[in-house]
């Protein structure tokens, strides 16, 4: 059979454009690949490949300081999804819904955490911080993780919303829903998809967050991106190799279980992802 | 007959939005109960306003609005007892139809083994048994639709509200509903709302029509009287087609008005209203007479050069050349087969209409 031809816009099949692709895809993944391999290489040193090992893995697990700062990682970032997801999602309905006075320009400041360097956001919370006198160590972090994921949430479920007929929230005000009854029944289900992933940004803001963390954590209160940074200031071991692959694994992991999730209840409901 | 006791009455309703936007301006109107009632305008009309005032959505700025006996002044959409089928249809899409129809019940504290009976024979009503589990995203337009009706009748509501229901339906499906529509509401009873924009849908379901201009009713009367006695020129103009002519009243002959009809001349046309000065006398293309010979007298006729023939296959519009300024239309059924039309264009024919056909508009 002869091969067709491919049209003006079938750009995968051309092979120029497939060279570039893979050189794309060499760029940017083959840092992360070489860091997985050495994770498994039996050497101290990140130079030559001298056999398969899971020794570092071991070691890195009973590492304690590693294993605390992994664990300080995990409690960070579960409370501060828990609280910024909660509360973005209201701020990204409200914003969909209501207009009030100054809503353009709370629009934007709302999104200032997004915009503004990392670096003058963790020098304000610092200077918040120690103003106000309160010690720096876990709850410290988690507030600023809040601060900074929670516009990213609202931003999110705003989008959502904006494809929202607002004739179904009427329909079960129509047929005898009270408001508490309709955004139970309604909203809060069409608001899921945008709800989850917010929360899965947040997640993984919160997790591999170094610049804000830095500081605002105080001694005894490590996350594991703080802990790998100061084990890399004096070499790079194959137990931050394998550190990091562990946290890569995680929120792979995390990414992949939700976007089953919403594929799944998208093709059940009915609902566009 | 006897006047049955309104459903719905309102009284002297206005809503002005933003405190400039007048959208209805002091509506009146009494819909009595077991009524198809239209109300037709073109877009912007104020009619879905005014449906949703009567639904709850929004409130009058002025008067009342009384359903069952009842003033619905702060009175809640959840606690009216009317239901709305809207324009989107609005099934919640993350609910197979049998749970979109329980809805209401469930939310109003309908005990669980009375849904399970009352659902099925809803959907029977739609005709869309055996569709229970279906997801709504599995469903054609007008089987969404059908969810919506179900959906709204299962609360067995006094009144039921129709948003444009049939405007997103393609036009085979949309004068099957309509007839569907006109045979639900004779077998459940329940005094049904429609608006639309569209007067074929007007007429061919509804009892009674309000057609509202600029947020006031223009006119309500029963289809025949609306389109054989339109009241105003916007009337006439908006229901059907019509052919407009100037004329001046010359005098009163026995209960005639002797007319010149501009580029006609002379007539004298029956009418019991009071007229003088400039009027509009407006005839349905369809009463128009095209002959060959002179038609026999009693009859207002001209002759013209057919301008154009365009054909419909059942009918035929055949444009006339311009009479002192004004295009006529006439409408001309095709029965024989074979040839289109033994009218030609470029040809003259004599154009008549009874004198009775002709409607003197004054406003």
């Amino acid at each position: 059979m002869r091969k067709v031809r491919p049209t003006p816009l079938e750009y995968t099949r051309k092979k120029w454009f497939q060279l570039v692709l893979l050189l794309n895809f060499i760029f940017l993944y083959f840092p992360i690949v070489a860091l997985i391999a050495f994770s498994f290489n039996n050497s101290r040193r990140n130079i030559t490949w001298k056999g398969f090992t899971l020794k570092y893995y071991v070691k890195a697990f009973h590492n304690e300081s590693l294993f605390d700062a992994f664990l300080n990682s995990l409690i960070v970032a579960g409370i501060s999804t828990a609280v910024s997801t909660v509360l973005g999602a209201m701020l990204g309905l409200a914003l969909y819904r209501f207009k009030f006075p100054a809503k353009n320009a709370f629009d934007g400041w709302i999104h200032l955490p997004i915009i503004i360097p990392e670096i003058c956001m963790g020098v304000a919370m610092l200077a918040f911080f120690s103003r106000l006198n309160i010690t720096l160590g876990l709850f410290t972090i988690t507030v600023s993780h809040i601060a900074f994921s929670l516009p990213f949430v609202a931003v999110v479920v705003r989008a959502r919303m904006a494809g929202f007929d607002h004739s179904l929230e009427e329909a079960a005000r129509d047929l005898g829903a009270n408001q508490w009854q309709t955004f139970k029944d309604v909203t809060l289900p069409y608001m899921m998809p945008g709800i989850v992933a917010g929360a899965l940004l947040a997640l993984t803001l919160s997790l591999d967050d170094f610049v804000i963390t830095f500081f605002t954590s105080g001694p005894g209160s490590t996350t594991l991106p703080i802990k790998i940074f100061s084990m890399v200031r004096f070499s790079v071991t194959p137990e931050v190799n394998a550190a990091s692959t562990v946290l890569i694994a995680i929120t792979l992991i995390l990414t992949v279980v939700t976007m089953t999730i919403q594929a799944r209840s998208g093709k059940n409901k009915g609902l566009p992802l | 007959m006897t006047r049955k006791q309104p459903i719905i009455s309102i009284h002297n309703v206005t809503k002005i939005f933003n405190r400039s936007v007048t959208a209805v301006d002091d509506v009146s109107l009494e819909i009595a109960e077991g009524e198809f009632f239209a109300l037709l305008g073109p877009s912007g009309c104020g009619k879905t306003t005014l449906l949703r005032m009567i639904a709850g959505f929004e409130n009058p700025t002025i008067g009342r609005i009384v359903v069952d006996g009842q003033d619905m002044d702060g009175v809640d959409p959840n606690h009216r007892p009317v239901n709305m089928v809207f324009q989107s249809y609005a099934v919640f899409p993350h609910m197979t139809v049998a749970k979109n129809v329980a809805y209401g019940l469930k939310v109003t504290g309908v005990l669980e083994k009375d849904i399970k009976k009352m659902v099925p024979e809803a959907l029977e009503l739609v005709k869309l048994g055996g569709f229970e589990h279906r997801m709504p995203h599995q469903l054609s337009g007008g089987q969404q639709q059908r969810v919506a009706l179900a959906r709204a009748l299962v609360k067995k509501p006094k009144v039921l509200l129709l948003d444009e229901p049939l405007s997103a339906l393609d036009a085979k499906l949309r004068e099957a509903m309509q007839i569907e529509l006109v045979n639900l509401q004779k077998s459940v009873g329940i005094t049904f709302v429609i608006v639309t924009h569209s007067q074929a849908e007007a007429l061919s379901t509804a009892n009674r029509i309000a057609v509202m201009k600029d947020g006031q009713v223009v006119q309500v009367a029963g289809p025949l009287e609306l389109y054989e006695n339109p009241n105003s020129q916007f009337c006439a103009d908006f229901i059907g087609k019509i052919n407009q002519l100037r004329a001046k009243v010359i005098g009163v002959e026995n209960g005639s008005l002797a007319m010149d009809i501009k580029g006609i001349g002379k007539a004298l046309i029956p009418h019991d209203g009071p007229a003088q000065g400039k009027v509009t006398l407006a005839i349905r293309p369809e009463k128009l007479q095209l002959d060959s010979d002179e038609p026999a007298d009693d009859c207002i006729k001209f002759r013209s050069r057919v301008a154009n023939v365009v054909y419909y296959g059942s009918t035929s519009q055949v444009f006339l050349e311009n009479i002192a300024g004004e295009q006529m239309m006439a409408e001309v059924r095709n029965r024989e087969s074979g040839t289109t039309t033994s009218i030609l264009i470029g040809s003259v024919v004599w154009v008549s209409w009874k004198t009775a056909d002709t409607l003197v508009l004054t406003k």
